[in-house]
């Protein structure tokens, strides 16, 4: 078989296991705390009696690896069970949401990505000029800026005094793609911006990297002009370490997802999440959780395989 | 362009980070009103009694941020120590010992790092009490991994240097090796993360009580606050972003300080390397 494949067969099966540890760390740190989830639903009302028949009901006499087996078996077959505050099923709200964020994430990645690449060149063309420190300026106080420090001075100037865009980004299910556009500008910037920043900085470090190699050295010397260098020969050696500056700020992305949910009051996993933390529903709590390490990890797997893929050393043994 | 001796950038950080603190320390004597009293009423706009105006219960938003500054910097503050302190030491005991333990608490660590730190947050604040106490643990713990790993590669290449060496043959214990040579000598990198821990503190900790899962009211802090005026926004009254802008401003000067500290460094270490 050739390496690479066995390469990749590895990183697969390496975060089949680092998710399966990371939902028994979430399962056991969210069983730890006193009492049930019997007590939490009954309350007051609880007596003895109703609380064994409810307990015998939800299965919580079963020792807990029994029950941590079900939690996991039923998130494979998709039922992730009802939440204790409502009663309603997770699936289902989990499932309309998710599609949302997913969709807020997307639009966030196509302008941020490729934008953060561009600036990255351009602040390595121009490298300690004026073009470059203005960028490095503006990326570090932006790194800074909370999130929802943008995101509310972004509704104040157009949501409020210009009054261009909706200042709450509410989706319903029968909009169209381009209501849906709308309403997702402001949080898809503030999203963006946020990660962006990050982004840049790190593409050019990573670029800043390659091109100090003597191949690059090589091609200058031979009178290409300073943008072909940058396109045909350090891009490509600085493809693998960007596709992973990519997916490192993808936890940005995550985490600026959940505060910008919030922000904008964006119907998303995000806010779903953090309304459940403080209600401490802790079915809805460990399935949000699993799903946005789940996410994370397999972006991660992702980065992974791609640099292995573009590394032509691995595609070309000796 | 330099102020005695420092960039401007960094002047300015440093100017307006003690101006902070100065003022936390100091709030109960500058501060015209109370933390939780209510003098006038709801969102009132800024004026000559009210230099920032009212916050949505009608309190003074200028003495709530400076009240505020107090809970959000100690918080922080208790909560870059725990990691500091947790991290450091976790992280010599391993690249002193070695073998089994290093690599069995690296795992632990990569593991806990690969989830974002706020996902993980919000698990464990979910089933835990809703305490100060829990937050700064909370905060200090998963921050810890971070610092863990710095400390760790920093004792690495410092126990294989001849002193180190020296002191074992010399028959010295592992504990006195950690406290006696490797501390002192990563003592300086150590220090120069400590701000940048702290920024991040602050900024996680915004986050956690803007998402009503930090402090919780009555009490000031920049982010609680907020929250609390953030349903005004959508009537454009600004008063929510006052503290925002706070958090954003300290963490800029933090970060150009940061920024100074380690140019200074590198470019002296770069001097004494031709001489």
């Amino acid at each position: 078989m050739p390496r690479v494949l066995v390469l990749v067969a590895q990183r697969i099966a390496l975060g089949c296991l680092l998710l399966l540890t990371i939902s028994i760390l979430i399962f056991a740190g969210t069983e730890i705390l006193p009492g049930d989830v019997a007590e939490a639903i009954l309350g007051r009302t609880a007596t003895p009696e109703n609380l064994e028949n409810l307990r015998r009901e939800l299965g919580l006499n079963e020792p807990t690896y029994v029950r941590y087996f079900q939690w996991l078996c039923g998130m494979f077959q998709g039922d992730l069970g009802s939440a204790l505050s409502s009663g309603a099923d997770i699936s289902e709200a989990v499932g309309y949401r998710l599609k949302n964020t997913l969709f807020l994430a997307a639009f966030a990645s196509v302008l941020s990505i490729p934008l953060a690449i561009l600036l990255g060149l351009i602040a390595v063309r121009y490298k300690n000029r004026f073009f470059d420190k203005l960028i490095s300026a503006l990326t570090l106080a932006a790194i800074s800026l909370p999130e929802f420090f943008i995101g509310y001075v972004l509704i104040l100037l157009f949501g409020v005094q210009l009054a261009w865009l909706p200042t709450v980004s509410i989706v319903g299910e029968d909009m169209s793609i381009g209501q849906r556009l709308t309403v997702t500008i402001l949080p898809g910037v503030t999203l963006s911006l946020v990660v962006l920043a990050h982004m840049m900085r790190m593409t050019r470090a990573a670029i800043l990297n390659v091109i100090e190699a003597a191949y690059i050295e090589t091609a200058e010397l031979k009178g290409l002009g300073k943008f072909s260098v940058i396109y045909k020969h350090a891009l490509p050696n600085a493809l693998s370490p960007i596709v992973n500056v990519v997916t490192l700020n993808m936890a940005y992305l995550i985490v600026g997802v959940v505060v910008v949910e919030v922000v904008f009051v964006y119907p998303g996993m995000g806010q779903y999440f953090v309304d459940h933390v403080a209600k401490r529903d802790v079915p809805v709590v460990q399935a949000c959780g699993l799903i946005f390490a789940a996410i994370y990890i397999l972006l991660n797997l992702v980065a992974d395989i791609i640099s292995i893929l573009s590394n032509p050393r691995l595609a070309h043994p000796k | 362009m330099h102020i005695w001796g420092i960039s401007p950038g960094a002047f300015f950080g440093l100017l307006f980070c003690s101006g902070i603190v100065l003022s936390a320390i100091f709030a109960p004597l500058i501060t015209p009103y109370g933390e939780a009293e209510i003098v006038g009423g709801v969102w009132e706009p800024i004026s000559q009694k009210h230099w920032l105006g009212t916050d949505n219960l009608g309190r003074d938003l200028l003495s709530r941020i400076i009240y505020g500054a107090r809970t959000t910097l100690t918080i922080a503050a208790a909560a870059t120590l725990v990691s500091f302190t947790l991290g450091a030491a976790l992280g010599m005991i391993a690249a002193e010992a070695g073998g089994f333990v290093d690599q069995f608490m690296s795992r632990c660590v990569d593991l806990l790092m690969s989830i974002p730190t706020l996902i993980f947050a919000l698990v464990v604040l979910s089933v835990m009490p809703g305490t100060i106490l829990t937050l700064i643990l909370v905060m200090g713990i998963l921050d810890s991994t971070r610092v863990y790993r710095l400390a760790r590669a920093v004792a690495v290449d410092i126990r294989v240097m001849d002193y180190v060496e020296a002191a074992k043959l010399r028959g010295e214990g592992r504990a006195w090796i950690i406290l006696h040579e490797i501390l002192p000598n990563a003592i300086s990198t150590l220090i120069a993360e400590f701000g940048l821990r702290f920024i991040f503190m602050v900024l996680f900790l915004s986050a956690l009580s803007f998402l009503g899962l930090g402090i919780q009211p009555p009490e000031a802090d920049w982010g609680g606050m907020v929250k609390e005026n953030k349903a005004g926004i959508v009537f454009g009254i600004p008063a929510a972003l006052a503290p925002a802008a706070m958090i954003a401003m300290l963490a800029i000067s933090v970060n150009l300080i940061a920024d100074w500290i380690l140019n200074r460094t590198s470019s002296l270490r770069g001097k004494s390397a031709d001489a």
